[in-house]
């Protein structure tokens, strides 16, 4: 480690956050980086979610040579925000998830992805309890990964290749009803894990 | 407020996954700023990708990252940024998303008119499709059409009536090619949308298709 920061022991850091990743619970972790800012904290959030950012920024289509760039804007980010995240409104990988989104999608369009979210959160009412969410995502990749071949190969070019219903009609050669009926049906089956809520269209 | 007409799972899921033109991105932002129902389901579209993150298999990152990173965040500002959200004396009409882009009430914006009693006032980006706010004056209809792609409608002021039912203030209209429709303002008012499409209009009257080129559509 050659860049050691004036007064930090990076390499303990790293260390250590290697040593107890494993069972780590991530969003309680993000949760306490909430509360008070924590150097050590914040290493271990970032050696397990750093790499996965890079992954899917890339996907999504960063250029390569951009991608280091923007993963270290996108994990800035997690520290700077840490303070808007509550754990019981989303997983720290939703969390982390949209501002990894928000920031690859502002460098590629050099514009905005217009949002409703992050600073709107505290605004909701929290009516799930601690730990749920984290529960909830576990069983939100369950459920993804027993789809049909049909509609997960939708969900996969929505999320990571950003395709619109146009684009992913035209790529998979079959109507846009098809496209949009294919995302209809996978959502049907993951708002089952939470409570299949039903609304009027 | 009451919302009767909400936005398609499919349109929500585009959103969550980036996937969304700022036209329709912007749409979905602004109802959902104003739709507890849908930010809800915007939740859980969220976390789908959230999910998905955790499923990559991780890309190397530079050895020196964490370091660089770390040297940095002491410079950084953290909760000061949370400090005073600045109060923006705004018409309330505009959603939040919106207020990016207008920076004055809608009654004051430069409107391009189209024909007598439609007019127009484009977000300032371009695209495959249409993202602009479109007035209509009461008893005014818009030209038949149907879609090659989707068309989102958000209604900010006023109110229309098409094949689909009747559409107030923050309802959504999250139409695609299976729908022909000719919406029809029957508010007192002018009705004030905004909207984004994907690909053109595609009129289906003779006269629609030959002032097509004038509407910008």
């Amino acid at each position: 480690m050659k860049n050691r920061p004036p007064g930090e022991d990076v390499d303990n850091i790293v260390q250590l956050s290697q040593a107890e990743m494993a069972s780590a619970d991530w969003s309680d972790l993000l949760g306490r980086l909430a509360v008070k800012p924590d150097k050590s904290i914040y290493a271990r959030l970032f050696n397990h979610f750093a790499p996965r950012v890079k992954a899917y920024i890339v996907r999504l289509g960063v250029a390569i040579s951009a991608a280091e760039e923007v993963t270290q804007e996108v994990m800035l980010s997690v520290w700077r925000k840490a303070h808007m995240y509550h754990p019981d409104k989303a997983a720290a990988s939703t969390w982390i998830f949209t501002l990894a989104r928000n920031q690859s999608i502002d460098w590629m369009r050099k514009q905005k992805y217009p949002q409703y979210s992050l600073d709107e959160w505290s605004e909701t009412a929290c009516e799930s309890g601690q730990g749920e969410q984290e529960v909830l995502s576990d069983r939100v990749a369950q459920a993804i990964s027993q789809l049909p071949e049909k509609q997960a190969q939708v969900i996969y070019m929505s999320y990571f290749e950003g395709r619109s219903h146009g684009d992913i009609a035209s790529r998979l050669d079959i109507p846009l009803g098809s496209v949009k009926s294919r995302i209809r049906l996978a959502t049907e089956k993951l708002k089952q894990i939470w409570g299949g809520d039903e609304y009027e269209h | 407020m009451n919302i009767n007409h909400h936005l398609d799972d499919a349109t929500l899921i585009s959103y969550s996954a980036g996937a969304l033109s700022q036209g329709m991105a912007l749409v979905v932002a602004s109802h959902l700023s104003i739709c507890p129902q849908c930010r809800e389901r915007a939740e859980h579209t969220d976390a789908v990708g959230g999910a998905l993150l955790e499923s990559l298999e991780p890309e190397t990152v530079a050895d020196d990252m964490l370091a660089s990173v770390l040297a940095q965040l002491d410079e950084l500002p953290t909760k000061q940024e949370s400090v005073p959200v600045t109060p923006i004396v705004m018409d309330p009409e505009i959603p939040a998303p919106l207020r990016e882009y207008i920076h004055c009430p809608l009654d004051q914006l430069e409107w391009k008119r189209i024909v007598p009693g439609v007019a127009y006032y484009d977000m300032p980006w371009e695209g495959h499709g249409v993202s602009r706010l479109l007035r209509i004056a009461p008893g005014k209809a818009m030209l038949a059409h149907t879609h090659n792609g989707n068309e989102l409608t958000m209604v900010l002021r006023g109110s229309f009536s098409d094949e689909v039912g009747r559409f107030c203030r923050g309802d959504v209209a999250d139409l695609d090619d299976q729908i022909e429709h000719q919406p029809l303002v029957d508010s007192k008012a002018d009705c004030i949308c905004l909207i984004a499409t994907d690909a053109p209009l595609r009129f289906t009257t003779l006269f629609g298709k030959l002032v097509q080129p004038i509407t910008g559509f």
